[in-house]
């Protein structure tokens, strides 16, 4: 079972810190202070909403039905069948803006000066996805559904089995 | 980031501290990556109950906070307020002297005396304090009170300032940034990054600059000029260096933080018999007392005390097992010690009614009672003695001879009385320039290895280097300061030490005695009748960490030497301050900062400065 990025919306303080590692993971330097001074600037592709004045991250499903791959008419948009993860190829894209009508989330984002899209690739090349790991309060978490899944019931059994429940 | 340490005796303690489940620094560095980006690029802003706000590096999210300040106004500002504590923990450091000579002068301090009267007199002179038939103790007191006058200054600039060449006096005039008074550019800082004052990164800066000053030129000179004449000007002294300082068979009472004034009492009741006599009933052969960071700095150049290290080395000295006490006073003593000190007997005595800490016990020490206070801590680390569990002691035999002690004053003395002969040596290349390496550890690079390995280079190119804190207990574990590295050095770098006796790297004390650095630059540039800036020197702070290092920093530039940071200052964030301090700050001050965490590029950068103001000088580049 291939792991997913989970949010734990309790934890989260807004501190912002995913997007940013999120952005240098995504730019050519790998490294802030480079990626400070980069041109064009690397785009993150998690997003730390305000909620009536709660923080809440949000990025890309890997929807299974991904309309974003659905509506693209140059398949630069597509699913690995075997990471479940949706890439996003750019020398296919032509910007057409279709995946960011289609998407319900919201989460994908233009480079500066352009059409072309930068979405949520899961960061291929880490063990862990740099919002995750950048993550202070482990609101971000990096899990297979079932262990996400597992803990909660663990949580739940634990409190049920509080004496004189 | 490569090994944690280059230091032998740094890395088998660690891996002893492994064993016995022991966090250190060095772990507690893993356990916050990665770094929170905003913070890292100094674009976070806390100044108001607005905030906090932060600008979004990458150009999406907000640019400016909800007052409206910009990235570069909230780098200045952050930048402005490192300054500001930088220089408050030098100049109250020095304010702590000038009290103690005060009231040694007044014979109010207990085992205190005025050890330096040529020094107390040469102030005196240039104080304008009448000296005539006067007691030293008269001379004193009113050279003390002018001091103190200089803290909160209501005639004009400060007195030190006339140290500096003429033109650089003239550039600070003219920029209006000369300093005038040392709590008053503190404060005036802190005013001035309030909400809604000084809303211009150039102002911010230059007013940075100016605190700084009141810091190099007022506060730490103070600290330096009147410890000399507490303590004694030092002179060339040979001592050991490194953890294998301490002894097994021995009390080790290891003395951490900056001010001298405690840690020389402390040496002082440790030769008292009495007290070794206890030493010796509870099993023990003698009373060792070692040093650690800028405590050790004053020791060691004054008396050879043995250093067991620098900043990292403070809970590796702990987990030795072997430590009695530690006792600490001000800046840089890391909280960790009271937990790492609870997993062997090791007490940890803190003095200053500055500097508390949760789970150490408090000795308060003053000037009044000083030398009964220093007894009384000696005797709890005699009857701590027998509480060793010597299962749990493990002393690495890493041991350094070093010699320090370069004051100004003893470089001289090297030279035979006059500068001459080290203009000559610069003037025909023998010597390609100075180079001042200065500054912590920090754990976001190797332990000691960017001192190392800068030093090594510049050396091998005939770059006389001088050094204090950190960086210089970091040569002294190297060999680096004895007259036998001189070995290691270039052709007419080793001529000339060989000569005169000397190592190609001169420790000239503590960080406040970056003071020193800054008289002797003054000193060749009025031999040459140019500015600080003219000349072939820099400055470097390989692996600095601390707010009085950006102080540093920023008063070394403003006296016109060019300087390189190893560890990136949090201020990438304000691209319009990074070009005014890596590039605009050239055509205001005669001088930049640069950043450069490779040693070896640090080096040539340094190189092709050094060759670039000798050719501008007329000499051979």
């Amino acid at each position: 079972m291939v792991k997913e990025i989970l949010i734990d919306l309790d934890r989260c303080q807004g501190c912002k810190s995913c997007e940013i590692s999120c952005a240098v993971a995504h730019s050519g330097s790998k490294s802030l202070f480079g990626a400070l001074y980069e041109s064009p600037s690397p785009r993150k592709r998690i997003y730390v909403m305000d909620i009536d004045g709660s923080p809440v991250p949000i990025n890309c499903r890997h929807c299974e039905q991904a309309a974003c791959v659905a509506v693209c008419p140059t398949k630069a948009m597509y699913r690995d069948e075997n990471t479940g993860i949706v890439h996003h190829n750019p020398n296919r894209c032509i910007g057409c803006g279709f995946c960011e009508m289609a998407c319900p989330f919201g989460v994908l984002n233009r480079y500066p000066g352009s059409k072309i899209v930068a979405k949520c690739d899961r960061c291929p090349e880490r063990e862990i996805p740099a919002c995750v790991e950048a993550c202070p309060t482990h609101a971000l978490l990096f899990l297979t559904p079932e262990e996400a899944q597992l803990e909660k019931r663990r949580k739940a059994a634990a409190q049920l089995s509080q004496p004189g429940a | 980031m490569g090994e944690k340490s280059v230091d032998q005796a740094s890395l088998k303690m660690l891996k002893k501290a492994a064993r016995e489940g022991i966090s250190t620094a060095w772990d507690r560095f893993e356990r916050q990556q990665p770094q929170c980006g905003f913070g890292l690029s100094g674009i976070c802003c806390r100044n108001c109950n607005m905030g906090p706000c932060r600008i979004d590096p990458f150009g999406e999210g907000p640019n400016e906070g909800i007052c409206g300040a910009t990235a570069d106004i909230i780098a200045a500002r952050n930048l402005l307020r490192m300054i500001a504590a930088g220089a408050a923990a030098h100049s109250d450091h020095g304010r702590d002297v000038v009290t103690t000579l005060y009231e040694t002068a007044l014979g109010e301090a207990q085992g205190y005396q005025i050890k330096d009267e040529e020094k107390l007199r040469a102030l005196a002179a240039e104080f304008n304090i009448p000296a005539e038939g006067r007691s030293k103790e008269e001379i004193a007191c009113d050279l003390a009170r002018e001091a103190m006058e200089e803290f909160g200054m209501i005639k004009g600039t400060l007195q030190f300032l006339n140290r500096a060449p003429e033109k650089r006096r003239e550039l600070w005039k003219k920029l209006d940034i000369s300093p005038r008074g040392i709590d008053r550019e503190v404060v005036e800082s802190m005013h001035r990054t309030h909400m809604g004052v000084d809303n211009d990164y150039v102002s911010l800066t230059l007013h940075g600059v100016r605190t700084a000053l009141s810091d190099g030129w007022g506060g730490s000179m103070f600290a330096t000029e009147f410890s000399d004449i507490l303590f004694g000007t030092p002179q060339p002294v040979r001592g050991k260096s490194n953890l294998g300082v301490l002894k097994a068979d021995q009390i080790n009472i290891v003395v951490h933080g900056h001010e001298p004034t405690l840690s020389e009492m402390i040496v002082l009741a440790a030769r008292d018999e009495e007290l070794l006599e206890m030493a010796r009933q509870k099993g023990a052969v003698g009373i060792n007392v070692c040093g650690m960071c800028c405590t050790g700095n004053e020791l060691l150049m004054r008396h050879g005390v043995p250093v067991a290290g620098n900043f990292l080395q403070q809970e590796l000295a702990l987990i030795t097992g072997a430590v009695d006490a530690m006792v600490v006073d001000v800046q840089c003593v890391m909280p960790a010690l009271a937990q790492v000190a609870k997993c062997y007997h090791t007490k940890i005595i803190t003095t200053s009614p500055k500097g508390r800490m949760s789970g150490a016990e408090h000795v308060p020490f003053g000037e009044h009672t000083a030398l009964d206070t220093a007894r009384k801590i000696v005797m709890m680390a005699i009857e701590n003695y027998p509480h060793r569990n010597q299962k749990l002691v493990e002393i690495p035999d890493e041991c350094m001879e070093y010699m320090a002690g370069f004051s100004v004053e003893a470089i001289l003395k090297a030279l035979g009385g006059s500068l001459n002969p080290l203009l000559d040596a610069i003037k025909s290349g023998q010597i390609r320039g100075i180079a001042a390496i200065v500054g912590c550890n920090n754990p976001k690079t190797t332990q000691d290895e960017g001192h190392l390995v800068l030093t090594r280079e510049l050396i091998r190119n005939n770059v006389l280097v001088v050094q204090t804190g950190c960086a210089g207990i970091a040569c002294a574990k190297a060999g680096l300061l004895l007259p036998e590295a001189a070995a290691e050095a270039g052709e007419g770098l080793r001529a000339v030490c060989q000569a005169l006796g000397v190592p190609p790297v001169l420790h000239m004390g503590s960080c406040v005695d970056i003071s020193r650095i800054l008289v002797v630059a003054s000193a060749v540039a009025n031999a040459l009748g140019v500015d600080i800036s003219d000349l072939p020197v820099a400055g470097a702070a390989p692996e600095w960490m601390s707010e009085k290092a950006v102080s540093i920093g920023a008063y070394v530039v403003g006296s016109g030497v060019f300087t390189v940071l190893g560890t990136v200052p949090p201020i990438l964030g304000g691209k319009g301050l990074v070009d005014l301090l890596t590039e605009g700050a050239d055509g205001v001050l005669g001088a930049v900062f640069a950043v450069e965490p490779d040693p070896r590029k640090a080096a040539s950068l340094i190189l092709d400065h050094i060759s670039a103001k000798r050719k501008a000088l007329g000499l051979e580049p």
